[in-house]
């Protein structure tokens, strides 16, 4: 055994867009073990939902996080539908769905980004954030919002999209698919790109059921689990089938994410077509008394939505339990024995989200 | 239908937790969250999964009874034991990784006591 040396490396570090703090132990240029640590962007939100009523902490809930933001909300609104017995208008469940997906767009394409600022290729960088932004502008568009949207209400959603704008959806996510083969024709085909991922931050199939690890980083290693087989929201009108890879290593986190791109956009071209007529959403009345846990499908993975109500309009509990919350054991795994230089890759390839794990 | 999922909430006592856990364990589930509610003392609810059927397990206890940790079953169950034992206070021991209050790194001293600040 080589001489040990503990490196702090974050919480401020060019590779990480938020603070946490590993201390990787090293025997010369390997890590032996990584320990976590977490708390410089808790906030306190799940506590908050004592000092604000049920139908303000929608507000809140979507601010868990700016990039899964639509998804915390819904989240939350479907754990309160779920006490309350309320059924949401099969608009407001497709539409719900729409901005969902695109949401999983965004964030794929703002991971893709920082992947390739890791790993030193600033054009592909810039590409994978230029089509970004024309995502944000579709939010933008359709919402009024870029990051947080307010669109999603207890019993539905606050805004329709109309017929015509359903269409430029689709027109201009379809006019970026073609651009986005390009792209991702680099990212799975550069030699360079490949020399980083390829068999870097191997988690075998055993390894990712023992250390609990959910989405991308799960159906890399060929654990075929998607939450939105569960058929909530319009999902049950869809067809897809959840997208896998074998290997298991950086590389095949990255395919099943690229895959995951090219999915929701024929999810949401699925959505357009199928769209029924009717109302966005349903009259509440009083308040819930009871208990719910809701999973979604965020685009980092499975998210638990815990609500406990008393009948009053303040609420007893909120918790949230989050993919990269679940993922920090796995995360763990892949920095065993990797090489100190791989550790940004690593740390970047489970797509860590800090505000939604520290909430 | 409001849910796609049945509310299965199995309750059982704090010393069933290892039995109840290794069961499920070796029937092939995968530990999905532990969550805690802190009012009128202690609720504890560990979530698991398998092929989609899920299933939680319920302890209900007082502020000074400990539990056993899931960790020896499921090891990943560290980061969740040491979060609700350092915010909400839970008595929990033989957690695999017990980080002793020190997971997160906050100036506001824990755990976090809902009913002092009633």
């Amino acid at each position: 055994m080589g001489k040990r040396t503990v490196i702090p490396f974050g919480p401020q570090h060019p590779v990480l867009p938020e603070p946490i703090h590993l201390d990787l132990v090293l025997e010369d240029e390997k890590v032996v073990e990584a320990i976590p640590q977490i708390g410089y962007i808790h906030r306190g939100l799940e506590k908050l939902v004592e000092k604000r009523d049920f139908k303000q902490y929608t507000y809140v809930a979507e601010r868990i996080c700016g990039i899964c933001s639509f998804m915390h909300g819904m989240g939350y609104c479907m754990a309160v539908e779920g006490i309350m017995e309320i059924e949401v208008p099969e608009r407001g469940k497709f539409l719900r769905t729409i901005w969902a997906e695109v949401s999983r767009i965004h964030s794929h394409l703002l991971w893709l980004g920082l992947t390739a600022d890791a790993f030193g290729f600033e054009s592909l960088f810039m590409h994978s954030w230029r089509l970004r932004e024309e995502v944000l502008d579709l939010f933008e568009q359709t919402t009024g919002g870029r990051v947080i949207f307010s669109v999603c209400d207890i019993g539905g959603v606050r805004k329709d999209i109309d017929a015509e704008m359903l269409n430029t959806m689709v027109s201009v996510l379809t006019r970026m698919e073609k651009e986005l083969r390009d792209l991702t024709d680099v990212f799975l085909n550069d030699m360079s790109v490949k020399h980083r991922t390829v068999g870097v931050g191997v988690l075998s199939k055993e390894k990712a059921q023992e250390t609990g690890a959910v989405g991308p980083m799960a159906r890399a290693s060929g654990i075929s689990v998607d939450m939105r087989t569960l058929g909530y929201a319009a999902y049950k009108h869809l067809q897809f089938e959840p997208i896998t890879a074998e290997a298991g290593d950086s590389y095949a986190r990255m395919e099943v994410r690229i895959g995951e791109v090219y999915q929701a956009i024929e999810l949401i071209r699925q959505c357009v077509e199928l769209i029924p007529e009717g109302d966005v959403i349903t009259k509440i009345k009083g308040n819930p008394n009871g208990e719910h846990f809701i999973r979604l499908e965020q685009p980092r993975g499975e998210v638990i939505y815990y609500v406990k109500a008393n009948g009053t309009s303040f609420l007893d509990r909120f918790r949230v339990r989050t993919p990269t919350f679940a993922n920090v054991p796995a995360l763990l795994e892949t920095l065993k024995d990797c090489d100190l230089a791989d550790v940004p890759i690593l740390i970047l390839t489970i797509d860590p989200c800090i505000s939604c794990t520290e909430r | 239908m409001y849910s796609m999922e049945e509310q299965k909430i199995i309750k059982i006592s704090p010393d069933e937790i290892l039995a109840e856990t290794v069961d499920l364990k070796n029937a092939g589930y995968r530990l999905v969250a532990i969550s805690c509610v802190n009012k009128d003392g202690i609720e504890l609810s560990y979530s698991f999964d398998k092929d989609y059927d899920f299933v939680h397990l319920r302890v209900n206890m007082d502020y000074d009874t400990e539990i056993e940790s899931v960790s020896c079953f499921y090891q990943y169950a560290f980061l969740y034991e040491n979060e609700i034992k350092e915010l909400f206070g839970v008595k929990i021991k033989n957690i695999t990784v017990d980080f002793n209050d020190n997971l997160y790194r906050i100036s506001v001293k824990t755990p976090f006591n809902m009913k002092e600040e009633e």
